[in-house]
């Protein structure tokens, strides 16, 4: 995976005759054990080798109960409780692959919100960045059309509600949403039809997602990991072999993060999921109250403060269709990131104002999320709308500005330096090891 | 900046953590109380003689209307559940009244057959069509996963919430529905003077917009228990909803005794690997 | 270069320690996803049918189904039970009853294969012991094999009216299910 070269030696004849032909294990040694990785990457650097895990977890699980599970109008409830039921194991499964879907998207958060503090969209890892954005894309169909297999109520009008979003399209060419809604769902109305092309659908995608998962990788490999001084790799010193080091770390983190997941798939399993899901869907009777998942939550939020107005801005009928744009484009807009801030400085910790920004940011998506709970009414659509407009601004206008307006703080010359700067006398350099030796 | 890790990952967690369940609130609703389970929290196991009372409860007044069809005969035997010897089910199975519809036989009719024990526990309506005509148009729910497709929420200022939900995912609490079904049993009572009662309905606390077409089902002294147990409305309450939550989950027992060999096993391993991160970084600032 | 210089903790007791218990953790893991793929508790449960004999006349023969595989169950006529009496078990191909109702290695008899005061019914899993295919003999216009038996038209193999493997590749005899007589015209299998 390119970047660095591979000091791989077979050990045995079998393992040379292989290399000739299939440089596989130098692939291997070159990419995950002799990688140099910054020393001072922290905990936070884990959750990649988490999300990793995540993915497999999720397609391994899903892979079994796909084996049981019948994408049928009539089959669908049944063959979820069938599996909860009378599957071997099936319970557990099946615990593991919904709150593995949560577990996974808390991971991919922390990750980007990581990539945020730390400046990690920027030059030269804009190509990994928007990697990262077309992954949660696709991590976030995956979930939705997965959500939509268990057949409950909340899974058959989440369906209507979120494919019946394209149908403000209307607005700019009559009749052109209608179509595609009715091409999506192949009917009048979420059917059966509907519900067997999204398993389809959601067995491929993973797929797909592992592909570009690949490409992250890969372009991690060539630019290099980033780290939370945000400096540039300069000398050997400030680099330590992956493995052990790193993956003895990643392990750490890993194992610390199965606690979590096993305390919600043991413990807790229905606690991120809803009641209605529980009741088989019925076409003639909406819950009271629709809610998706929490990990869409924020970008609900985001769609529903456009009523008919918007801070007072009347919408009339483009209303529908605002909420829509807005929507997608929270997402789009994170892979301009790269673009958008103008700061030179890449994390946050050398960024005194930015840095504030950041936490009022995490916080911004963090009350967007409670308010997509929410009934949609009073306070809570004011609030949804003004939490809206500081998630753009943080984009639209934060990033530029601040970057322009801020004088960051004194940077460490290396990450070596900034590592042996911290506390005590600190060891001479020389005694850092396995890099240096080489 | 270690600090500041770990302050962001622990604020992201409970935020995350605390959306997930302010969902389902909705505004007016009742409180529910919290009741005392044995099947409760990070520990609790489902009390087999309850889940016995609590059939029997089903059985002599909740089967009159509701079915159990998720539910065959045969898990009354299984482990973790009420676990009753397998020959009192085969004959249960034998002279239940609701048959099962089977065939076509030689004839190539359909015809009724007293269930098996691989046989679901139907109810007395064959359809919703036939369980709304003969209730008024009311539809007697299935009662095989109400425990877990009702649920109850506790109302709480934002900034409360959060610490509310973080105890609940602590002390593993999924005991909602249960507690729901509990007042929605015990909570009947004469409509007060303002309130505008249609006919044919029951007022009721627990119930949202509080009338209900289901008239009181219990009563003292309804259902004979053989074991000593008072013959109360609370008693048998507590007993058929413990009943209806092994029926929506009937594998939590084994779900909690494996929950525990994996949190231990993973506590451990994080351990271990801790320490062994740690030998391996010794020499390493950073 | 030397590993061991250059990474002296590598073998710690801590990291192997750690390790040997991911490991360990890795292969329990592997143990429901290989679970859930066995016969599941509702599939188990479907374990017994009862089958009405009374209008199977003798020399006639029906087929039942039984976990989904298909019961053989004929009415022998007297001359069938003599000719499947009358052979030398030691002469067998399988000299085993291969009756699931006997407790162990029973002889092959055809008394071993049948249920005292019923001799007349042969009831047998009718699936070859070769590679699962079903034999031809149920039907009356069917080939029946030199023994008047079951024939196997995939590879041959021959079955006496006792269903046992006479000629042929198949290595056992037919199997025998669980089964019982009910009343004198009802058996139930399973």
């Amino acid at each position: 995976m390119g970047g660095h070269t591979s000091n791989y030696v077979p050990t045995s004849r079998w393992g040379k005759w292989l290399d000739e032909r299939l440089p596989i294990a130098r692939l291997m040694q070159s990419s995950f054990v002799d990688y140099p990785t910054p020393r001072n990457l922290n905990y936070l650097w884990t959750f990649g080798g988490i999300l990793t895990v995540c993915l497999l977890a999720q397609i391994v699980t899903g892979v079994v109960l796909a084996m049981h599970y019948q994408p049928s109008d009539a089959g669908a409830f049944n063959s979820i409780e069938h599996i909860r039921r009378d599957v071997n194991y099936g319970w557990m499964l099946r615990n593991l692959h919904s709150v593995g879907a949560s577990m996974f998207f808390l991971a991919v958060y922390i990750h980007i919100f990581r990539g945020f503090y730390y400046g990690s969209y920027k030059a030269p890892r804009e190509v990994l960045w928007i990697l990262g954005v077309i992954i949660m894309l696709l991590m976030m169909a995956t979930a939705f059309m997965g959500y939509t297999l268990p057949w409950g109520q909340m899974s058959f009008w989440g369906v209507t509600v979120i494919t019946n979003l394209f149908s403000a399209l209307d607005t700019i060419y009559p009749g052109l949403g209608t179509a595609i809604v009715e091409w999506l769902w192949g009917g009048y109305a979420v059917s059966g039809v509907t519900l067997n092309r999204f398993f389809a659908l959601h067995y491929l995608l993973p797929f797909v997602l592992t592909g570009v998962v690949g490409l992250h990788i890969w372009a991690l490999h060539v630019v290099g990991q980033n780290n939370p001084t945000g400096l540039d790799i300069k000398q050997p010193s400030d680099t330590v072999p992956m493995h052990p080091y790193a993956t003895a770390k990643d392990s750490v983190g890993l194992f610390a993060f199965l606690i979590l997941f096993a305390w919600f798939a043991f413990f807790v399993p229905d606690y991120l999921g809803h009641a209605d899901n529980y009741v088989e869907a019925n076409p003639l009777v909406t819950p009271p109250h629709i809610v998706p998942e929490w990990y869409f939550l924020p970008f609900y939020a985001i769609l529903r403060a456009f009523t008919s107005s918007f801070l007072g801005i009347p919408l009339g009928q483009y209303a529908k269709l605002c909420g829509v744009v807005a929507m997608f484009s929270a997402v789009i807009l994170i892979a301009f990131a790269p673009w958008l801030d103008t700061s030179r400085v890449r994390s946050a910790k050398y960024r005194p104002i930015f840095k504030w920004f950041f936490w009022f940011f995490l916080f911004t998506c963090v009350a967007l999320g409670y308010l997509g709970s929410k009934p949609a009414e009073g306070i809570y659509v004011i609030a949804s709308q003004i939490f809206t407009l500081c998630y753009f601004l943080f984009f639209l206008a934060v990033m530029p500005i601040v970057g322009l307006i801020e004088t960051p703080s004194r940077l460490p010359r290396s990450i070596t330096d900034d590592v042996l700067s911290k506390g005590g006398t600190g060891l001479p350099t020389g005694a850092t090891a396995a890099p240096e030796s080489r | 900046m270690k600090k500041h890790l770990s302050l962001t990952l622990l604020s992201m967690v409970a935020a995350t953590v605390a959306m997930g369940s302010l969902s389902a609130e909705e505004a007016g609703h009742q409180e529910i109380e919290r009741q005392k389970w044995s099947f409760s929290g990070f520990t609790g196991q489902f009390d087999k003689a309850q889940l016995q009372r609590g059939f029997q409860v089903y059985k002599e007044v909740c089967a009159a209307c509701h079915g159990l069809k998720r539910v065959a005969f045969r898990n009354l035997v299984q482990p973790g559940g009420p676990e009753f010897p397998e020959d009192a089910v085969k004959e249960l199975a034998a002279t239940w009244p609701n048959q099962i519809t089977d065939g076509p036989n030689d004839e190539g009719k359909m015809f009724e057959r007293p269930p098996l024990l691989s046989d679901p526990i139907r109810g007395p309506y064959h359809n919703d069509n036939e369980a709304r005509a003969s209730q008024n148009g009311a539809l007697p729910p299935d009662l095989s996963l109400i425990a877990r497709a009702r649920d109850s929420h506790r109302e709480a200022s934002w900034y409360i919430h959060p610490f509310l939900m973080l105890g609940d995912i602590l002390n593993a609490y999924q005991e909602g529905g249960a507690n729901y079904i509990y007042a929605l049993l015990t909570e009947y009572s004469d409509a007060p003077a303002d309130y505008k009662l249609t006919d044919g309905k029951y007022y009721n606390k627990a119930f949202p917009g509080h009338q209900i077409a289901m008239p009181p089902p219990l009563s003292d002294g309804v259902v004979a228990y053989q074991d000593g147990t008072p013959s109360t409305v609370d008693h048998y309450s507590h007993d058929v909803v413990a009943f209806l939550s092994w029926a929506a989950d009937p594998s939590l027992d084994q779900r909690k005794r494996i929950g525990w060999q994996v949190i231990l096993y993973l506590i451990v391993t994080t351990g271990l690997l801790y320490l062994g991160k740690k030998r391996i970084w010794k020499n390493i600032k950073h | 270069m030397s590993t061991e210089a250059l990474e002296p903790n590598r073998r710690d007791f801590l990291v192997v320690a750690g390790n040997a218990f991911v490991a360990v953790g890795a292969a329990s893991l592997l143990w429901p996803f290989i679970q859930q793929m066995n016969p599941d508790a509702s599939t188990m449960a479907l374990s017994s049918v009862e089958v009405d004999l009374s209008p199977v006349k003798e020399g006639q023969a029906i087929t039942a189904m039984w976990r989904g595989k298909p019961i053989f169950i004929r009415n022998r006529t007297k001359a069938e039970v003599e000719a499947a009496e009358n052979v030398d078990v030691k002469t067998l191909p399988d000299d085993n009853a291969r009756n699931e109702n006997l407790p162990g290695d029973e002889p092959g008899t055809d008394a071993n294969r049948t249920i005292k005061g019923h001799e007349n019914w042969i009831v047998l899993i009718g699936i070859c012991t070769h590679l699962g295919c079903i034999p031809k003999g149920q039907a009356m216009g069917d080939e029946r094999g030199e023994y008047g038996g079951w024939f196997c038209p995939c590879h041959g193999s021959v079955y006496d009216t006792s269903g046992r493997i006479r000629k042929g590749p198949a290595p056992r005899n037919l199997e025998v299910p669980t089964y019982a007589f009910t009343t004198d015209t009802k058996i139930k299998i399973g």
